[in-house]
């Protein structure tokens, strides 16, 4: 197991050293430079330009700026190059405001799918299955815009309430209660929306993994040796199915960082999407760099982790 | 019709009665198509997504198209859908159509049905090219991994291929002169041994030669890793930052997002290699001398594509939504032209005031989306007898 661990973390960091190398590539030999992204600002003379490329190091060769820049990172000395901030500070604030839209959405989705995917799978072929089954299919495919907007017709004519961005603005002096609902209505539908694709891949693994463990030979000597159904299927058929979701947790560990670009952006929530897409329009390496790298990061920390896991609870892998 | 099928499978069938199977491959496949009733609404809704698209291309595109997808009527704006037009305030060649604004205008009082009819095509075709990209270099890179991947690459070819792309990387970042030398050198070195093919003798070469030729990876470790590598990048955030740096294109979208999603199908290919090259078809091709091009193009690639073919309908369907999100965010097609996405984002100024705006790119884009996803789960299971249902 020692060795397993050692081998796999030896792997993942020469994986990461790649993604560094291929994503740095990438965006330093896309066509167009940071420094002419505001080519008609009269305040752009080429003097200017000359000193944002020397204090960037944007004149050195690649492989020189590729060393400059991992060098920074890892010091936690890279700075923006629109304004001057650390990065790391920068990300580190816009990840605090998209963690509780992560935790809500990440209990929504564990909560509904295995309630929904466990009742489809007893009843399998029965009109609550298929339905379960067809609405799942229609949260895939939804375009999670249209949907946000679906959503926010349907809560801003009946409810009455604002939903754009983190809270209501001039709310300042209105009563406590009012505030925590006012939030409580800003958070929930983008965390409804973060939620509904997970939902519905989630509650269809759990159909899946329950259907194959409901066919196993020790379901049928439970129920034909008299148990009553509920404990076959919760105490026999359930402890197994959920095995391998345990090893799950370490693969929800990415979506921490990923926050998406299109529903903070609709719902002007000013968490790590939208940052990244700002970032994005304005050229600043930097911040892509680093969110594309902590990404990476949290990617291979989550399949470790869940490989560790799968270990640990699962005696046959150990071997 | 179906009475006379039958009467000739009963003639087959007592000519030669066990040699044919009572259905072809076929045949059964479709009728198991037929039972799975949500799969087949998914293929007939994208048969006629398909049809659309194509006369959408062809009624909204020229000169003179039919339905002018970029006429503007500021006097007709903001009309709701099956609204009749003013045609008072209108001159003649700029009344609808139809009769009718099908589905109504937009805030500029272009016909949203044309606009509609212009996208169809748009999002077909890169639903179509993007994952023919990713399913070829799947295919390529799994093909490979699976087929060769017990032979490995030699610290030679390691270098070689490190001076192309020391080359090629320096030609592109302007210094021309030492990228060509380097490039030269690489392309000189590999067509070297081809050439004098008798004088590498194994047994008499000189040590730093020997070293050159010691094992470094396997290939299917080199293939598995760049996959590994690939799938850490959060995918829509990558394409959208290429995206954003490269000019506005349809092509360039079709392109990068071919080029970020090849990982589910080069794995597809290389599992279905590895357990097919074990298999006594293929050692007796093999035995027959066969070439491997033909062992793999006309023996084993037949067998494996069934799910590679599954996966690519459901990426079709993902690879739709990128392109919509895309638009979406005011990455994509430049915009006169109309795209879903781009209707839907113009409208969302005005989800209050002009839902239909909203609603109609929405409703077409999930409804092919999901006729996609329907047709490619019935689709999986039909390829995969263990799925099947049994009634």
């Amino acid at each position: 197991m020692i060795s397993f661990i050692v081998r796999s973390i030896v792997q993942k960091i020469v994986t990461l050293f790649f993604v560094s190398v291929v994503s740095f590539l990438i965006i330093h030999l896309a066509p167009g430079e940071p420094s002419q992204v505001d080519p008609l600002n009269p305040k752009f003379t080429p003097e200017m330009v000359e000193r944002f490329r020397q204090e960037f190091h944007l004149d050195k060769p690649l492989h020189i700026q590729y060393l400059y820049f991992y060098r920074d990172l890892f010091t936690g000395r890279t700075t923006s190059w629109k304004d001057n901030q650390s990065v790391l500070i920068k990300i580190w604030e816009r990840f605090l405001n998209s963690l509780p839209l992560f935790i809500v959405g990440t209990i929504l989705t564990w909560t509904l799918s295995f309630p929904i995917g466990i009742r489809s799978a007893l009843f399998r072929g029965g009109a609550y299955d298929r339905g379960a089954t067809f609405f799942s299919y229609l949260l895939i495919s939804i375009p999670g815009f249209f949907f946000a907007y679906i959503l926010i017709i349907l809560v801003v004519t009946r409810f009455q309430v604002p939903v754009i961005g983190m809270q209501t603005f001039g709310l300042g002096s209105a009563s406590l209660p009012t505030v925590i609902m006012d939030r409580i209505w800003h958070l929930l539908i983008p965390s409804v929306l973060g939620a509904t694709a997970g939902i519905a891949v989630l509650s269809r693994y759990v159909r899946s993994q329950m259907l194959e463990v409901e066919g196993q030979d020790y379901i049928r000597t439970a129920k034909a040796k008299g148990l009553p159904p509920e404990q076959v299927h919760y105490k026999h058929a359930l402890r197994n199915a959920l095995l391998p979701f345990v090893t799950m947790f370490g693969l929800i560990l990415p979506g921490l960082i990923g926050g998406s670009v299109i529903i903070e952006s609709i719902f002007s929530w000013p968490g790590m999407g939208r940052m990244a897409y700002e970032a994005i329009l304005a050229r600043d390496y930097p911040i892509i760099l680093t969110v594309n790298f902590l990404s990476a990061v949290l990617v291979l920390a989550g399949t470790f982790v869940s490989d560790v896991l799968y270990m640990v609870v699962d005696p046959r892998i150990r071997l | 019709m179906d009475m006379k099928k039958v009467n000739t499978r009963e003639g087959l069938e007592t000519a030669e009665p066990l040699l044919r199977p009572r259905k072809t491959r076929f045949e059964e496949s479709w009728g198991l198509l037929r039972r799975n009733r949500l799969a087949f609404t998914g293929l007939l809704i994208f048969v006629l997504f398909f049809a659309t698209a194509l006369t959408g291309l062809i009624l909204t595109s020229g000169t003179e198209p039919y339905f002018d997808p970029s006429m503007v009527r500021l006097q007709e704006k903001l009309r709701p859908p099956l609204a009749k037009p003013n045609i008072d305030t209108l001159r003649p060649e700029e009344i609808p159509r139809l009769g009718v604004y099908l589905f109504g205008t937009d805030d500029l009082g272009r016909d949203v049905f044309s606009r509609m009819l212009q996208g169809a095509w748009v999002s077909l075709t890169v639903g179509f090219v993007a994952v023919g990209i990713a399913v070829l270099i799947g295919i390529f890179l799994g093909g490979i991994a699976g087929y060769f991947g017990k032979s490995s690459i030699s610290i030679e070819h390691v270098l070689k291929a490190l001076l192309l792309f020391m080359g090629t990387a320096l030609l592109f970042s302007g210094r021309s002169y030492p990228g060509l030398v380097l490039l030269i050198m690489g392309i000189g070195w590999i067509i070297y041994p081809l050439a004098h093919k008798q004088v590498s003798g194994r047994g008499d070469m000189p040590l730093l030669l020997r070293v050159l030729h010691r094992k470094a990876i396997l290939i299917d470790t080199l293939i598995m890793r760049a996959v590994d590598i690939m799938l850490c990048f959060p995918s829509f955030f990558l394409i959208l930052t290429v995206v954003a740096l490269l000019p506005a294109s349809i092509y360039n979208i079709m392109i990068v997002i071919g080029l970020t999603s090849w990982m589910g199908a080069t794995r597809f290919v290389r599992a279905e290699f590895l357990s097919l090259r074990e298999q006594d078809f293929v050692t007796a091709a093999r035995a027959l001398g066969l070439t491997n091009l033909r062992i793999i193009f006309r023996h084993m690639m037949p067998n494996a594509l069934a799910p590679v073919l599954v996966s690519a309908t459901i990426g079709i369907a993902t690879a739709i939504l990128t392109e919509a999100g895309l638009s979406f965010l005011g990455f994509g097609v430049p915009p006169p032209h109309a795209t879903w996405g781009n209707i839907l984002s113009d409208g969302k100024r005005f989800i209050f005031d002009a839902p239909w705006l909203t609603f109609v790119p929405g409703f077409a884009i999930l409804i092919v989306v999901l006729s996609f996803n329907l047709f490619g789960e019935g689709l999986r299971d039909i390829v995969n007898p263990k799925l099947r249902e049994r009634h």
